[in-house]
Parts: C-alpha cells; sequence; structure tokens
C-alpha cells in the first residue's frame, strides 16, 4: 500500500506528519517502510535517524562522441530536443546536464561515433529504526533533475508493506512522479491563505490523477475555517488536525520526532484508522 | 565585416536587447556594403538550454563581432572557440550601439553572467514557495 504525503506549499508539515505516521504505524504492528522522496532536500532522516545499512549511486547515461569517426555533419545536434550536443566547426560540445537520455543521438548518427558513459546524478541509502524501514534519495548538489533518483526510488517500495511517500513540495513534474502510483494521499496544509491557494492546486493534481485523499491541517488556530469551508465545498475529508503548539516548532528545531506525546498519538490514532478505513 | 546585435525588435532603431540568449531577434549589419538582416532568435523558443540555441546559430551566420547584454555560461562556453569579438552594448537603439561600437567605446565581455542572469536577475527559481 502505498501513501504519498504532499502539501502544495512548502513547510507545511509533509515531513512531520511522514515521519511521526511511519513511526505510529510501525508502533501498531504494521510493516511500513518510509521513503524520502524530497531528493533535492532530503530531510526524513533527520528526526528518523535510521541506521544505515546499504545504499547505491545512481547513474544516468550521456554520450560521448568518438572524435575520429565524427565527420561533423552536425545531425547529433539538429535531432536533439534539449540542446545538450552541439556539433560546431570542428568540434562537439555536450552540455551534460541539459541532457534527458532519451538516446537520440546515438541511433542518428551516421558514422556510428556516439555512444553513451554513466554520469553520476546522487544515491540512494537505506537503513532501518527498530522495525520501520527508511529509505531516502539525495541529487548531488548541482544537479538540475531529480527524475532519476525518483526512477530508482520507486524499485524500493515493497508491495506487502505500507509505503510512506514523503513527496517533495509544490506540484511539479518531481510531485507527480512521486505520487503517481500512490492508493492514498494526504494533503498537507496550514490555516492560511497562502496554505489554501497551494492546497487548491495539490487537491487538483491528485484529484486528476483519481487519487482518493484526505486532508491534514497543520499548525491548526482560530483560522482553520478557512481549510474547512474549502474541504466542505469540494468534499474533502479534514482526517486530522495538529494544534499549533510552539513547543513542537521547538522540538522539530531540534531533530526530534513527536510520538511518544498522548495528545499527538491520539492524532496520528485517528489519522492511521481515516486511512485504513479509505483504503 | 558583419556585426550581430542581440534585438527586441527587426529594425536599427529597436533597442538592443540585453539578453543574449532569449532575445527576440538578432540583426546582422554589414560594414562594407551598410546593409543589414534581422532574423529570429530560435534561442527564445527553447525551455533550456536557450544561450546554447542562439549561440549555435549566431556562430553558424559567421559573425565578426557581437553585441549584447548578458549571456550565460552555455552560451560563452561555444563562444569561446569561435572567433568572434563580444561587447556589451547599452540600453539604446542598435544603430547608436554601431557608432558606439565604431567608435572604440563599448567593452569587451569576457566572462558569463550566472545562468538565467536576464530572467529575474538569477533569482527567479531560488528557494521553496
Amino acid at each position: 500500500m502505498n501513501i504519498s504525503v504532499l502539501s502544495g506549499k512548502g513547510g507545511t508539515g509533509k515531513t512531520t506528519i511522514s515521519t511521526n505516521l511511519a513511526i505510529a504505524l510501525s508502533n501498531q504492528g504494521y510493516k511500513t517502510q518510509y521513503l524520502d522522496f524530497d531528493v533535492e532536500e532530503p530531510n526524513g532522516f533527520i528526526f528518523l535517524k535510521p541506521f544505515v545499512i546499504s545504499g547505491e549511486k545512481v547513474y544516468v547515461q550521456v554520450p560521448q562522441v568518438n572524435e575520429e569517426l565524427c565527420n561533423n555533419c552536425g545531425l547529433c545536434g539538429e535531432s536533439c530536443n534539449f540542446n545538450a550536443i552541439v556539433a560546431l566547426k570542428d568540434k562537439v560540445t555536450i552540455f551534460e546536464k541539459l541532457c534527458h537520455s532519451c538516446g537520440v543521438c546515438t541511433l542518428v548518427c551516421p558514422q556510428k561515433a556516439i555512444s553513451e558513459k554513466d554520469r553520476e546524478v546522487g544515491f540512494i541509502e537505506k537503513g532501518s529504526r527498530v522495525e520501520l524501514s527508511a529509505i531516502r534519495g539525495v541529487l548531488n548538489i548541482g544537479e538540475p533533475m531529480g527524475i532519476p533518483i525518483l526512477r530508482k526510488l520507486k524499485e524500493y517500495l515493497k508491495e506487502e508493506y505500507i509505503n510512506i511517500i514523503d513527496s517533495p513540495p509544490g506540484s511539479s513534474c518531481s510531485v507527480i512522479n512521486s505520487v503517481e502510483d500512490s492508493d492514498y494521499a494526504i494533503l498537507v496544509t496550514e490555516p492560511t491563505s497562502f496554505g489554501l491557494h497551494d492546497l487548491d492546486i495539490a487537491a487538483n493534481v491528485v484529484s486528476k490523477m483519481n487519487i482518493n485523499f484526505g486532508v491534514v491541517i497543520n499548525k491548526s488556530n482560530e483560522n482553520d475555517s478557512i481549510i474547512e469551508e474549502y474541504c466542505r465545498n469540494k468534499n474533502i475529508d479534514i482526517i486530522g488536525k495538529i494544534t499549533f503548539d510552539r513547543r513542537i516548532a521547538q522540538e522539530y528545531s531540534k531533530g526530534k520526532l513527536l510520538i511518544g506525546n498522548d495528545e499527538i498519538d491520539r492524532v496520528f490514532d485517528t489519522i492511521t484508522s481515516k486511512i485504513m478505513e479509505e483504503v | 565585416m558583419k556585426v550581430c546585435f542581440s534585438s527586441s525588435g527587426k529594425d536599427l532603431e529597436s533597442v538592443l536587447d540585453s539578453h543574449f540568449g532569449r532575445c527576440q531577434y538578432f540583426i546582422v549589419y554589414d560594414t562594407e556594403n551598410d546593409e543589414y538582416k534581422t532574423i529570429d532568435n530560435e534561442g527564445q523558443h527553447s525551455e533550456h538550454g536557450a544561450g546554447i540555441a542562439a549561440a549555435q546559430q549566431v556562430i553558424k551566420l559567421d559573425v565578426d563581432v557581437i553585441i549584447t547584454g548578458n549571456l550565460g555560461p552555455n552560451s560563452m562556453e561555444l563562444l569561446k572557440d569561435s572567433s568572434a569579438e563580444i561587447y556589451r552594448g547599452s540600453n539604446t537603439t542598435i544603430s547608436s550601439n554601431l557608432e558606439s561600437y565604431k567608435s572604440k567605446s563599448l567593452d569587451k565581455i569576457t566572462e558569463p553572467r550566472k545562468p538565467h542572469f536576464g530572467l529575474g536577475n538569477g533569482n527567479k527559481h531560488r528557494g521553496r514557495s
């Protein structure tokens, strides 16, 4: 079972919800995995502090040109959709970070002068904390595309486990990739107009993808009605609320999990039951 | 000698476009016969790598001089191997920039700007929401 946690707006509490939910489920006896899909800025491990046992590097394929076979016809550059390979005068220049690894240049070269080589873009780490498995993807600094890491991360999803997918913020290509195989999505929001604005975007995304979803209001306060009214109008379930408490922010800033506090435990129990009903 | 300008319009009274990669037109002026031609910049349509498409186009036009505002690292990478000299023009008409070039009052561009410099001064994609 795949449960993704997304938000639209950054900073609403995706990681807070995903890490604590993963621990709560694991404590309840479910076989659970936490996966950090926010490969540009993975922060789940700060809270879970798993014992890392394995990892692997993630590579993409980029072209390399055998200058001796190349006759500078320029067909590779003309065929490239991404401006990643350019043949000018007597030299072929490759812009590796623009390359999408489609392989077209290798196919069109009439001299068969282009082959592919591996380029490292990031890595995956896997570990565990007691019974909970934790996996994260990390994109190397300076790399523009996280999708290759996400593809590799998806290989770690296990059917017989509950997979909690901590998604990137926003509603970009990376988010779509992260949530697309979900059985249920948790949309985390905050009771502000910014929160509402981006919640609407995220809700549209998961609706279009036909993914069943519910909302958690984090930092809940007297302004909740801004979210509640929206959810009422759109027939969206609010499956949990975490009341704003400065102490939560303080614990968060120390890298601590919230589970273990009675009130918090109750909130996550409710979220868990609601999800299990839906799936 | 062929002088290439990044331009926001189609004629010599148009204002110089400071963005090399994403300008609308290139105006190539020939000093030998005082004629010019206007070409659509292919780079402006690229989602990524606009500077690369623009530089490629300009190199193929075999120009001797390029007058523009800012270029990024990708176009610089391609242009450094060509024999074209690159100068920084100013926010006035093409003809005015041409006069400045002829009177040798323009500075050479030797270093690229940060990527995407012209689009919100390189800060457009920084940070999260």
